[in-house]
C-alpha cells in the first residue's frame, strides 16, 4: 500500500456548480478520509432577512435561487401564522402549482447534473432540454424564470388567469411523454446504472443518524415527507411519498426521477380545484410574535423560525436548509469510494451550496 | 492586424464559469446557456472549468469575503488577452446583499469587469447579448496586444 495522499476537491471544479471544498485522503485511488470545508457562499442572510419584514419576502427569494419559492413559501407562512390568518384556498392552490413546477425544474437540473458527472453529456443535454418547457411555463405564469416573487405574507400577489390554467396543463400533457422517456433511460441505461448503483451506499441507520431529509433520506428508506402535514393545498390532493431502500445514488437518482412524475400528478390534481376567489388577504400593523414553519423544498425539510416584536426589524430568524443536512452526510459516502466516483456522490446528494452557507 | 492565434481564438472562446456566493439563479441561467434551447457552442463558446484554458470568466455573485482570493487567483491565471462578464445585478453592483456584511458589493471590487449583465437573476438571451458585446472588446483588446508584441 502506497502513503497517503491528500488532494483538493473544488472550490473551483468541473463538477460543481458552486464553490464547495472537499479535502480527500487518498490511498492511490482510494479515498479514505474526506473533510468538508464550507463557507464560500456565506453572505450573511439571516442577517439581512432580520433588516426588514417587509423587504425579506424579497430577500428570502434570494436565499437559493433553485428553490426560490419554498424559500419565500416557508417566510410567508411563518408571517401568516404569526397575524394568526389562513391563506384563501386559490392562493394555497397556486402556492402548491408554483411550488411543483420549481421542484420539476430543481429535479430536473440535478438529474442533468448527476448525467453529466458520469460523463453522459447527452442525457444532461436532454434534461435541460424538457426543463426548459416548465421553465418558460413559469416565465409565462409569473413574469420571471428564476425569482417567481409572487408570495406575500397572506397569498399571493399574482393570480393566474383562466388562459394560464389552460397552459399549465397543456404543457404538462407535453411534458408527460417526454419525461416517461427520461424515465425509461434513467431507469434502464446500462452504462448509468454501472456508475451508479451500489455507489456511495448510505444506509437506513445512517441516513437516521445524519439526520438526511428529502429525497437523500427517501433513498435510504425512511418515508418522511413534509408534504404529508398539509401545508398550503397538500392536504387536498393525494400522493404518498416514493422511498426506495438501496440507499446508493441510483436510488437518489431515481427518487427523483419518480418525483418528477409525482410533481406533474400534484399539479393535474390542483388545477381543476381552483374556485373563483381572493388570492390574497391583506394584514394589518407589525407582527409580533414567535412561529415555526416549514415547507418541503426540493431537497428536503425546510424550516424557517421567525421572532418578532412589534417592530420593523425582526428580532432573529433563522433557516434550517435541506442541502446543509445532506451535504454533511457526504462524510458517510465518501470514505472506501474510488476517485472517480466522487463527482457522482456528491452530485447525487443534489449540494446547494447557497443554502448550505447562506 | 490580428494574429493567426488571435483569430483563431476568437471563433472559440472558451468559458470559465465561477459562483462567488450568487443565490444560483445566475448560474442556473449560465447552465441554460450550455443547453440545447440557447445553445452559445453556436458561437463556439464552451464550459472549461479550467481557467488556463478560459478565454471570458463568467462570474457570478457579490464576491464574499471568503471567494475573494479565490477570484483573484482564477483572474491572475487566465492567460492574456482576457474578458470579465459579471453577470447579473448582484456581480454588477451587490444590489440584493446590499446589506450583507460578508459581501464586497461587486466583482469589480476585486478584479476589472468588463461588460455587466444587469438582471436579477439575468435571464439567458442577455447573457448572450453580452457575451457578443464582449467578444467584440475581445478583439479590440487581442488587437492591441498583438500590436504591442510586434513592438
Amino acid at each position: 500500500m502506497g502513503r497517503a495522499t491528500t488532494i483538493p476537491f473544488g472550490p473551483q471544479h468541473a463538477a460543481f456548480l458552486e464553490p464547495l471544498n472537499v479535502t480527500l485522503t487518498l490511498e492511490e485511488e482510494k479515498v479514505v478520509g474526506a473533510v468538508l470545508n464550507q463557507g464560500y457562499n456565506h453572505r450573511g442572510m439571516e442577517h439581512a432577512l432580520s433588516l426588514d419584514y417587509r423587504k425579506s419576502q424579497y430577500i428570502s427569494e434570494r436565499v437559493c435561487g433553485i428553490c426560490s419559492f419554498h424559500h419565500s413559501t416557508a417566510y410567508c407562512q411563518g408571517l401568516e401564522s404569526i397575524y394568526g390568518i389562513d391563506v384563501p384556498e386559490r392562493g394555497r392552490l397556486i402556492r402548491t402549482i408554483m411550488m411543483e413546477c420549481q421542484r420539476l425544474t430543481s429535479h430536473l437540473l440535478a438529474l442533468g447534473h448527476i448525467a453529466e458527472s458520469v460523463g453522459y453529456e447527452n442525457l444532461f443535454m436532454q434534461c435541460f432540454r424538457e426543463r426548459e418547457l416548465v421553465m418558460t411555463l413559469v416565465n409565462r405564469i409569473s413574469g420571471n424564470r428564476v425569482h417567481y416573487s409572487m408570495n406575500v405574507a397572506g397569498g399571493v400577489k399574482r393570480d393566474i388567469s383562466p388562459e394560464g390554467l389552460k397552459d399549465i396543463q397543456a404543457t404538462m400533457s407535453r411534458l408527460r411523454p417526454r419525461l416517461r422517456e427520461l424515465h425509461r433511460v434513467f431507469s434502464r441505461d446500462r452504462t448509468l446504472s454501472k456508475r451508479t448503483k451500489g455507489i456511495g451506499v448510505l444506509s437506513n441507520q445512517a441516513a437516521r443518524e445524519w439526520g438526511n431529509v428529502g429525497p437523500v433520506s427517501r433513498a435510504s428508506g425512511i418515508p418522511r415527507d413534509i408534504r404529508q402535514d398539509g401545508f398550503a393545498a397538500y392536504s387536498m390532493v393525494k400522493f404518498s411519498p416514493i422511498v426506495r431502500e438501496e440507499g446508493d445514488c441510483y436510488a437518489r437518482m431515481m427518487v427523483r426521477m419518480d418525483e418528477c412524475l409525482q410533481s406533474m400528478d400534484i399539479i393535474e390534481q390542483c388545477l381543476p380545484l381552483i374556485k373563483d376567489g381572493p388570492v390574497a388577504i391583506q394584514m394589518k400593523g407589525h407582527p409580533k410574535g414567535e412561529a415555526y414553519s416549514r415547507v418541503e423544498a426540493p431537497r428536503g425539510e425546510l424550516v424557517y423560525f421567525i421572532r418578532a416584536n412589534g417592530k420593523t426589524a425582526l428580532e432573529r430568524i433563522k433557516l434550517r436548509t435541506p442541502a446543509l443536512m445532506n451535504v454533511a452526510s457526504l462524510l458517510a459516502m465518501l470514505p472506501g469510494c474510488q476517485l472517480a466516483d466522487v463527482p457522482t456522490i456528491t452530485v447525487s446528494v443534489d449540494p446547494c451550496i447557497c443554502c448550505t452557507d447562506r | 492586424m490580428m494574429t493567426l492565434e488571435s483569430k483563431m481564438r476568437i471563433r472559440s472562446p472558451w468559458i470559465m464559469h465561477f459562483d462567488t456566493g450568487s443565490c444560483n439563479g445566475c448560474d442556473m441561467e449560465v447552465w441554460a446557456l450550455l443547453t440545447p434551447r440557447y445553445d452559445i457552442e453556436r458561437f463556439g463558446a464552451m464550459n472549461r472549468a479550467n481557467p488556463k484554458q478560459a478565454d471570458i470568466l463568467l462570474i457570478t455573485g457579490p464576491v464574499t469575503k471568503r471567494c475573494e482570493d479565490r477570484l483573484r487567483n482564477l483572474y491572475e491565471q487566465t492567460p492574456e488577452p482576457k474578458l470579465v462578464i459579471a453577470c447579473g445585478d448582484c456581480a454588477s453592483t451587490g444590489a440584493p446583499f446590499h446589506n450583507c456584511y460578508n459581501v464586497n458589493g461587486g466583482v469589480d471590487k476585486v478584479i476589472p469587469v468588463d461588460v455587466y449583465v444587469p438582471g436579477c437573476a439575468c435571464r439567458p438571451e442577455v447573457l448572450i447579448d453580452a457575451l457578443v458585446l464582449g467578444l467584440s472588446k475581445w478583439r479590440e483588446k487581442a488587437a492591441g496586444a498583438d500590436k504591442e508584441a510586434e513592438g
